[in-house]
């Protein structure tokens, strides 16, 4: 049986390989030209915890992390017991023949550690599994040999020998597979996109993204699963001009990169929901005193400590409105780990292009999912910088009903930043006229952000699928699923999230019913939708793991049978 | 440029410590642009919300750059403005109540960097804004709108807090004397690192210490204000914490060590280590 796509999950304790083997069949596969996704989860603990890692190997682009398994890779019995159920009809289960045994009639032994140590190499134990379920679809050796090459040809001295005991651990792994008697099919051969690849996380993507914007002052605060994006500027965010710091809270991060923002430097931090309402009277000193800064919000289960190493959508509400009074945060929401990077270009152009904050919302399961990309094409990603007051003294920053260039410490045209309600040249004020003008001054300049691109499909049907977020990759393939089986349905989507395309709004707007599958209780997005006057309705899951495939289509069959009731009713 | 316009409605009381605060900062800013040619908009003022913090909107003659943002948080916002354009001189204007009570988690980390900031801090012993409420330097047993039965908290010595923390730059002043508070706060910006000048600014209203800090020999009264002796050796923490712990209100300079890197200092010692990388470069770590 030809097979296009191969999914696999690693379950066992933190530290058994689970992560280091499906990345490493993961690069593996990318590296001959298939398209690779994994998806993690990790326990809230230094070491051990159990876990679990899913790699989706496909022919095509790949959306989601894909529901039906058809290997597992048990490393304890624990593992085994937890996830044998996913495993699809006619899936085999590889358990970890040193740890424990089993009678499962799908399921062969296979002893990682002990082959491992055979080849003289301890550390080849992810080898061995990966020349096991390479053997099982019949990947051909010389795609794994060429893999170990580029992994570990690093100019040393014992090159030869690490890659010779990598490459025999892998055939020993090989070997084991084939006398079990399993095979599931032939994997089809890779068709290798003729553009170039990177391969990376989200939380990547988006420090990637917001260096081609130019950003320039980063200050963060440690929290999961956020932190990768602090630890990735410390590293490059340097040289010149350049200033990436672990500040001591949230309060402090924001009220930073404020005071950079001010300064005329483009800057941006990165948290969690908790560290988002931290921020949130920061938030609204930037939007009150006009200062461009971004937030990344990568989400986790919540509220409180919640959960926070899983994935979750419920932070929409907090970003749109996090600070007290009147505001309305812009939001971008990428769907991908390539819109992660597009996502962050967009919000620092944002917030430069209108003066203010900006909240860029990930989510856990973008930030720790390895996935190959097209390489952008920098050259057609436009970076924009805020525009600068040059004339002399005397200037009145808040002056106008709209966006006015902004004075730099330094030069001419000093003013006084306000908190307050303000007069034009920054001065607190209490008149009422003031505080009219100022506050449609702010709102008016969302106007600024109002794009013209979104996704459309079939829009001809009257009730429409639109996710957001990190959901879209599942529900776009959940989408597909139903268009072939001949449901008549429309397919919405945006990054762009506040404010949304106007375009896009009124031909939601148009639409009978607009079906919303998000990860949260109260169906954030369905919520802000009926704000919109869009009759929406919201798909929800509160279980901190992404949506499943076949969860959706039968879901939204489901909603679409009662709306035809109600329309004959 | 509160002279200058009319719908600005806010006002100190008349005889506001802070009055005298101010015009110590409008002249240690001139004394600086004497001495370094910078221009008056190379100073960003920072402002605390209270009374204190309206200063920046008050300050006449050529115009600093201002930001007057959220209670508690001026160290922060200067550290960004410093580490983002470490040319620009960055004042903080604040209270007892902004500085030392919701914003006092931020003085142990920005001491420990030694952040090239200048902090003036207003002390009236009282919230004077929220119309007076008790503050972490309120004496302990005072009656206040806040604690009506007499306050039961020690109250806080903020310049041995100061040393506590590490602040590499701690002198004591009044708004009493504003030319000599003008050159404590020149020093402190000369300073590379953090200072703080502590400026006894009293509140006529509801915590009038005038008369307690300058005396009043025809009541008794002796002057709480000395002035720190000359053979004070500034760069002793020993004789710092000495000196404090003599109470009162001593003027001058308390403490200075020189022998500290700003961070600023620090992070060039970061960019020798650091390999900056093109675009392009940190992309391909990522291409196959």
């Amino acid at each position: 049986m030809l097979m296009n796509d191969f999914v696999v999950r690693f379950a066992g304790e933190g530290g058994q390989g689970v992560v280091t083997s499906a990345e490493g069949l993961a690069q593996a596969s990318t590296q001959v030209g298939y398209h690779a996704l994994t998806y993690a989860t990790f326990p809230s603990q230094i070491l051990g915890g159990p876990t679990w890692t899913q790699a989706r190997i496909c022919t095509e682009p790949i959306l989601s992390s894909g529901d039906q398994v058809d290997v597992l890779v048990a490393f304890n019995e624990e593992a085994y017991e937890t996830h044998a159920e996913e495993v699809r009809e006619g899936g085999v289960i590889i358990y970890n023949a040193d740890d424990f045994t089993m009678t499962d009639p799908r399921s062969f032994g296979l002893a990682v550690d002990t082959l491992a140590r055979s080849t003289g190499n301890n550390r080849a134990a992810n080898m061995v599994v990966i020349g096991a379920l390479a053997q099982l679809v019949h990947m051909p050796q010389e795609y794994l040999e060429d893999f170990v090459e580029a992994r570990f040809r690093r100019g040393r001295d014992n090159d030869d020998e690490i890659i010779s005991s990598n490459i025999e651990a892998m055939h020993l792994g090989r070997q084991n597979a084939a006398e079990s008697g399993f095979v599931l099919g032939d994997l089809a051969p890779p068709n290798p996109p003729d553009y170039q690849q990177l391969m990376l996380k989200g939380n990547e993507a988006i420090a990637l993204g917001a260096t081609h914007a130019g950003v320039q002052f980063y200050a963060g605060y440690p929290i999961s699963p956020a932190t990768t994006i602090l630890l990735w500027m410390e590293r490059n965010l340097v040289g010149e001009g350049k200033f990436a710091y672990q500040v001591s809270s949230e309060i402090e991060a924001i009220t930073a990169i404020l005071g950079a923002g001010y300064a005329g430097k483009k800057a941006m931090t990165a948290t969690a929901g908790p560290g988002v309402s931290l921020m949130s009277e920061g938030l609204g000193l930037a939007w009150m005193a006009e200062i461009p800064l971004v937030v990344v919000d990568v989400q986790r289960g919540g509220p409180a400590t919640g959960l926070p190493t899983k994935t979750e959508q419920s932070d929409l509400m907090g970003c749109l409105f996090p600070a007290h009074g009147d505001v309305r945060m812009p939001i971008i929401a990428p769907g991908s780990v390539e819109e992660c990077f597009f996502g962050a270009v967009h919000a620092i152009n944002w917030a430069e292009r209108y003066q203010g904050p900006v909240i860029l919302m990930s989510e856990m399961s973008m930030a720790e999912r390895v996935q190959n990309i097209r390489k952008p094409d920098l050259s057609k990603v436009p970076v924009e910088d805020r525009l600068t007051y040059e004339g002399g003294n005397g200037y009145h920053r808040y002056s106008g009903n709209e966006l006015s260039p902004m004075p730099l410490p330094g030069g001419p045209g000093a003013y006084v930043a306000n908190g307050s309600e303000h007069d034009e040249m920054g001065d607190t004020t209490h008149l009422p006229s003031r505080h009219i003008q100022m506050t449609e001054r702010r709102f008016g300049k969302l106007k600024l952000l109002e794009e013209e691109n979104y996704e459309s499909d079939n829009t001809g049907a009257s009730i429409a699928l639109m996710p957001w977020g990190g959901s879209k990759g599942p529900v776009r393939e959940a989408y597909d699923a139903l268009r072939e089986e001949g449901v008549d349905i429309a397919w919405y989507y945006t990054m762009f999230l506040h404010p949304i395309p106007p375009k896009l709004r009124d031909e939601l707007r148009a639409k009978e019913l607009v079906i919303v599958p998000e990860l949260n209780y109260q169906g954030q997005w369905a919520n802000i939708l009926r704000f919109h006057r869009v009759a929406s309705t919201p798909i929800t899951q509160y279980t901190g793991l992404p949506f499943k495939v076949s969860d959706l289509v039968s879901k939204v069959k489901e909603i679409m049978a009662e709306q035809k009731e109600e329309a004959r009713a | 440029m509160s002279k200058k316009n009319p719908e600005y409605d806010f006002k100190w009381c008349p005889g506001c410590g802070d009055f005298g605060v101010r015009r110590a900062l409008e002249v240690a800013m001139i004394n600086r642009l004497e001495e370094t040619g910078l221009p008056i908009e190379n100073n960003v003022v920072v402002a605390g919300i209270g009374c204190s913090g309206n200063l920046v909107h008050l300050l006449e003659g050529e115009q600093p750059y201002g930001i007057h943002g959220i209670h508690g948080r001026t160290l922060p916002v200067a550290m960004g403005v410093k580490m983002a354009r470490p040319e620009l001189n960055v004042v903080i204007v604040a209270g007892d109540g902004d500085f030392l009570s919701i914003g006092g988690e931020h003085i142990a980390p920005q001491a420990a960097r030694n952040v090239n900031v200048t902090a003036v801090i207003m002390d009236n012993g009282v919230y004077g804004l929220t119309k007076g409420q008790s503050s972490p330097t309120t004496e302990m047993g005072a009656v206040t709108s806040s604690t009506p039965f007499g306050k039961i908290e020690e109250d806080l010595d903020p310049l041995e807090l100061y040393l506590t923390l590490g602040v590499s730059y701690i002198a004591s002043g009044f708004s009493g004397q504003p030319r000599v508070l003008a050159r404590l706060i020149n020093e402190g910006m000369n300073h590379d690192g953090m200072s703080m000048i502590h400026v006894q600014s009293p509140c006529v209203t509801y915590n009038d210490t005038f008369q307690l800090i300058k005396g009043n020999a025809r009541e008794g009264i002796a002057p709480a204000l000395w002035d720190i002796p000359e053979d004070h050796d500034p760069s002793s923490k020993q004789a710092a914490y000495e000196l404090v712990q003599q109470g009162g209100l001593p003027v001058g300079v308390i403490y200075k060590d020189e022998s500290r890197a700003s961070l600023e200092g620090n992070m060039e010692s970061i960019r020798a280590k650091a390999r900056s990388r093109s675009m392009e470069q940190l992309m391909d770590a990522y291409a196959f």
